[in-house]
């Protein structure tokens, strides 16, 4: 951190509250180069450390267990495809509300647990389908918004697709960024455009999508969430899925250092979201214990931790009926989403 | 535990690696472990076993053999007898044994990781991810210098019987370091493996018989300090190869000395870690991580001295404070723990105490309430801050999980106070900015520089010591060089005892006719009066006196030695510009090689035309060593990383020279021309019966530009000067040509700095360019440094 001020900022993190809120609760900065400008990001360090991560930490056993809970209540539920319809957005809300199988539930002492996944995470479309769908769940509906995915909609476009999602319901909005702004440098362009999809979600959530897939350089990425967060972005979030490369451990880690850079620096708290390519038990116990190393256990939480998966789930699932029988399942044992 | 209730916390839990299969091996043992002499196990002839223990529990693991002087015997004869036949073998043949040797590591290797953790008290994570893998690599790595020795050492033979003595702290790949690389290029060895950590080079001897290793090419043999005494002074070894402390090294190196042994030493460190205030700062923090606490902080090369720009110190202590919070201490056998147990209570001792002298001096302590277990000899990773170098613990090696703090203002003072140390093993440096991280590198003294990294270890690169850090690289085409000589060394005759038929010393007549002339020292570029006040007078052939030179003395050597320091900046001189001086020295020697040859005659009585041809050797020498100037390149070694692995050859520093007694000009100017072409500055004791060759010649240097103290000329006893210059602790090298008295006593005199020291004691080719003005010759003037760049966007 080359400004002093960034410095003093960052030495004084001991005497943050302790308590963190639940919630993210990020109304965002005033737009400021300097934080920008001071990222620094080695990537053959930080693919270091995401390398050699999975090897440092690991649980077994009713730990494995609990954690694979965890991932269950942390996890987007996802349909975005071209072919979805209202029927599919209904089935999904259905795994949505019942993750697991009763029987595995009971077995693993969680009877009384209410057990559900972290949302549903749909086209604007199905919002109003979800939010019936999930009535009196707790579950909340979140919208991929501003011409998802590529963004590259009419600003107003988005900025009305927006409000329209609101309208109908949605709780989370899942915006994405213009790419070429960070691929030009343009920091106060993302964070105007920012600004003004934040505002437009009232209280909604807003996750905002970077397409780090997209920006290639880790430090694009490490800038561009500064930006977002600066800009009052509730979560960061990875990739919308349809990138060439989605969530990767180095991305992840160089996000959660912003967060923790921005926490320092602001004392406000945004959430994690990685999206895309997370399909085992394995792979999320990863992001997991990345979640813990790097922010602590306020971030593995459903209120600032989200994956973003569609048939992730159905893995977990599995790995819990071979925790709880010994044996491993066959995939029509288990509910589809 | 409920998962209802780990679900509040998500704590991780127990991650018990199994030890069953390596608890059957310890059983299959528990009569206690043999040694493995000439292919064979054999009950140890002193009768004697020791124990070794597991120190995350202090329970004994094994009932261990401890080898006595006939066991050693036994095992260097057994090596000697398989050497000649090892080495005859097709590089091919030894390099499918190797190959083998590779394969049948992992196919064990988790055997392998679980007793090296369970002996050591290193996480099993390091032992199954770092350790062994490095281990299988380093056989694979040297397979392939087996196949090629032929082809790239063609003048290069095996030194023979290796005695090698390893480390407790990473048991197996210091094993690997030196058997890989011994007996790829024909040696044989004698290995004791540490006595807190013998097990899993007992396992590597079984692996070796069925890798079709022949009888006799690895003996192991397990015990303490005597036994590894008993190997450094066997009359049979012709080479020690040692890693440990610098203290023990001193002890080999005086052990050792005049004994003609070859000896690599790789021993203690207390390496910079340097973060500038552009650098990745969170990534920084966990190279601190991979640098201290790693392997329990015991690893020689660990950054141990954390140096912050002041604009990041605060910013930088804050986060290390945060990330030791996360750091976990328990069980080695853990799979999720980060820092493992002690290797021995005497070292938890030493940790404790030299930890508290820090708090005594002033640091504070800073350590996170992680949970360490009640049991086992752990220590928690520490932090110390308020530290100044002055400070006990910012100069002793704690080798423990304590890393000591301290800021600087400039990349100037960073450099100052990372070569503020005795020892020179590595060095990391984090900056952004790749002008600032590759200006540091070369002013480093350190044999290892990482940028932006720590601790990378590859088969392909050489490591080693700068300073008191040791000599001699493992590990790379400069490692092939530890366990290989020059051919022509095989059949060298020792050089005789020498009975200089001296003068008296006194106050000499003039001589009759001429206009006295007073050779002097030369010393800083200017001809200075010895110290003594006394002079030394030459006679010629039919003992005649032709002149007086200086009878040098301590303080002599001592303004010389000062003089090539300050000399120092010649070493970043360009390599053209050096070049340049040594063919202007050639064209001035050139122009007087009548006078020079005259006096070569008159002192040694042979013909004119063998002293013409002498001096006309010495111009075609400056000329040949001006050529290596700028063409004795370093390497871009090949680790399976992305970046760059540069193998820089550096000069060692200030080299005293004691040339050899005869003949009188040749070896002085090959010496000098090869240690000033490679950047360093020397002080040189010249033959004393034709001391006056040498004054000459300083008048030759003093007309070709040599900068003052380049090359500073101390005439008079060479065994007396040479041993003040062997003590003197800033110089950084002792060569010397003379007889096996004068090597005992300047390699013995040498370990007050642990010079490096090239004393040699046989009759030499000096006209012979490939025995004495090639790479052999420049590879004893220069260091290896390897310097890691990672890069990538």
């Amino acid at each position: 951190m080359p400004s002093p001020a960034a410095a003093r900022e960052t030495a004084s993190v001991h005497h943050l509250p302790n308590a963190l809120p639940e919630h993210p609760d990020n109304p965002g900065v005033p737009f400021d180069l300097d934080p920008v400008a001071a990222v620094r990001v080695n990537l053959s360090a930080v693919e270091r450390r995401a390398a050699t991560l999975p090897g440092r930490r690991t649980v077994k056993k009713e730990w494995q267990a609990a954690w694979l809970i965890r991932a269950i209540e942390c996890i987007d539920l996802t349909t975005l495809s071209g072919d979805d319809t209202e029927g599919r957005v209904e089935r999904l809300c259905a795994k949505a509300r019942k993750p697991l199988r009763d029987d595995l539930k009971e077995a693993l002492g969680l009877g009384s647990r209410r057990l559900t996944v972290g949302a549903v995470c749909v086209y604007h479309r199905f919002v109003a389908t979800a939010k019936a769908a999930l009535e009196g769940s707790g579950v909340p509906v979140a919208a991929v918004s501003t011409g998802f995915p590529a963004g590259l909609a009419p600003f107003e476009t988005r900025v009305r697709e927006i409000e329209a999602s609101v309208a109908d319901g949605a709780d989370e909005i899942d915006t994405v960024i213009t790419r070429e702004h960070v691929l030009r440098g343009d920091w106060k362009a993302l964070y105007d455009e920012v600004r003004a999809f934040k505002e437009a979600c009232g209280r909604a959530h807003m996750k905002t999508i970077l397409g780090t897939g997209d920006l290639k350089t880790l430090r694009n990425v490490g800038k561009a969430s500064m930006v977002a967060m600066m800009a009052g972005s509730d979560f960061i979030k990875t990739s919308t899925g349809k990138e060439g490369v989605n969530a990767t451990i180095p991305v992840a880690l160089v996000m959660l250092r912003a967060i923790r850079a921005y926490r320092e620096m602001t004392g406000h708290v945004v959430g994690f979201k990685p999206a895309g390519g997370i399909s085992t038990a394995k792979d999320v116990m990863t992001y997991e214990f990345l979640m813990k190393e790097e922010l602590g256990n306020a971030w593995l939480q459903p209120g600032l931790f989200r994956i973003g998966a569609s048939s992730l789930l159905a893995d977990i699932e599995r790995q819990l009926e071979y925790y709880v029988t010994g044996r491993y399942a066959s995939f029509d044992h288990h509910a589809m989403a | 535990m409920s998962i209802a209730e780990i679900l509040d916390d998500l704590d991780y839990g127990p991650a018990p690696e199994s030890d069953a299969e390596a608890r059957a091996w310890l059983a299959r043992h528990k009569e206690g472990t043999l040694l493995y002499i000439g292919g064979e196990w054999r009950r140890p002839k002193s009768g004697r076993f020791f124990d070794t223990a597991d120190p995350a529990t202090g329970a004994v693991l094994a009932k261990v053999a401890e080898a006595g002087a006939e066991d050693i015997d036994d095992a260097v004869a057994a090596a000697r007898k398989a050497q000649a036949k090892w080495a005859a073998l097709p590089g091919h043949e030894r390099a499918k044994v190797l190959y083998a040797i590779a394969r049948m590591i992992l196919k064990n290797s988790r055997l392998f990781a679980v007793i090296e953790a369970l002996d050591n008290g290193k996480p099993i994570r390091e032992t199954r991810d770092i350790d062994v893998p490095l281990v299988a690599r380093h056989f694979y790595h040297h397979a392939g210098w087996a196949e090629l020795q032929g082809q790239e050492f063609p003048d290069r033979v095996p030194v023979g019987v290796c005695g090698q003595i390893i480390p407790w702290n990473f048991p197996l790949l210091m094993l690997a370091w030196k058997i890989a690389p011994a007996i790829a290029l024909g040696n044989t060895v004698v290995l004791k493996p540490a006595e807190y950590t013998p097990l899993t080079a007992l396992l590597f001897a079984e692996i070796c018989a069925m890798a079709g290793v022949p009888a006799g090419v690895v003996n192991i043999v397990t015990g303490d300090g005597a036994t590894g005494e008993l190997i450094v002074r066997h009359p049979g070894i012709d080479k020690i190869a040692f890693t440990g402390s610098t203290e023990v090294g001193r002890k080999i190196r005086e052990a050792t000395a005049g004994s003609g042994k070859a000896l690599t030493l790789e021993l203690g460190g207390k390496s910079p870690f340097i973060v500038f205030d552009d650098a990745d700062l969170d990534s920084a923090v966990e190279g601190v991580v991979d640098a201290i606490w790693f392997n329990q902080g015991q690893v020689c090369c660990a950054g141990s001295r954390l140096l912050l720009q002041e604009s990041i110190h605060d910013a930088m202590i804050e986060k290390l404070k945060a990330r030791l919070a996360t750091l976990r201490v328990g069980p080695p056998l853990d799979k999720a723990i980060d820092v493992g147990a002690v290797v021995a209570p005497v070292q938890l001792e030493r940790i404790r105490s030299l930890v508290a002298q820090g708090v005594a001096e002033g640091a504070r302590v800073y350590q996170a309430k992680c949970e360490v277990p009640g049991k086992g000899l752990y220590f928690p990773p520490t932090l110390m801050t308020n530290v100044q170098p002055a400070q006990t613990c910012a100069r002793v090696e704690i080798f423990g999980p304590v890393l000591v703090a301290m800021s600087f203002r400039t990349p100037e003072e960073a450099v100052a106070l990372a070569n503020n140390t005795e020892y020179g093993l590595a060095a990391s440096v984090w900056s952004e900015s790749v002008n600032l991280a590759l200006d540091i590198a070369p002013k480093l003294k350190a044999g290892v520089v990482w940028v932006n990294s720590t601790n990378l270890f590859d088969a392909s690169s050489g490591f080693g010591g700068y300073k008191e850090s040791g000599y001699g690289r493992e590990g790379g085409r400069e490692g092939v060089f530890a366990y290989t000589r020059p051919a022509w060394l095989r059949k060298a005759k020792p050089l005789a005892e020498e009975k200089p038929e001296k003068a008296e010393l006194g106050a000499a007549p003039a001589l009759p006719g001429l206009v006295d002339r007073t050779a002097k020292m030369y010393i800083g570029g200017k001809q200075q009066r010895p110290d003594g006040g006394y002079s030394r007078p030459i006679l010629d052939r039919g003992g005649k006196l032709i002149g007086e030179v200086g009878e040098g003395n301590r303080k002599d050597i001592r303004n010389a030695a000062e003089a090539a320091r300050k000399a120092a900046g010649w070493a970043s001189a360009s390599e053209h510009s050096r070049a340049q001086i040594l063919y202007f020295i050639a064209e001035n020697l050139s122009a007087r090689a009548d006078e020079f040859a005259a006096r070569l005659a008159a002192l040694s009585g042979a013909r004119r035309t063998i002293a013409r041809a002498e001096v006309e050797a010495s111009v075609t020498r400056l000329f040949t060593f001006a050529a290596w100037a700028d063409k004795y390149e370093g390497l871009v070694h090949r680790p399976p990383f992305r970046g760059l692995a540069l193998a820089v050859n550096e000069p060692v520093g200030v080299v005293g020279i004691v040339a050899p007694e005869a003949p009188a000009l040749l070896p002085f100017v090959t010496l000098m021309a090869a240690a000033i072409t490679t950047g360093n500055t020397t002080v040189m004791i010249p033959s004393e019966s034709a001391a006056l060759v040498a004054t000459d010649l300083y008048q030759v240097l003093d007309t070709s530009d040599v900068p003052g103290g380049v090359v500073n000329i101390v005439t008079g006893d060479r065994m007396k000067l040479g041993l003040e210059l062997a003590k003197h602790d800033a110089v950084d090298a002792i060569w010397s040509f003379g007889p096996r008295a004068m090597a005992e006593a300047f390699e013995k005199a040498s370990t007050g700095n642990l010079k490096q020291t090239w004393c040699e004691t046989v009759v030499r080719d000096w006209t012979d360019d490939r025995i004495s003005a090639g790479r052999d010759t420049l590879a004893h003037a220069t260091q290896v440094k390897n310097v890691w760049i990672p890069y990538g966007e």
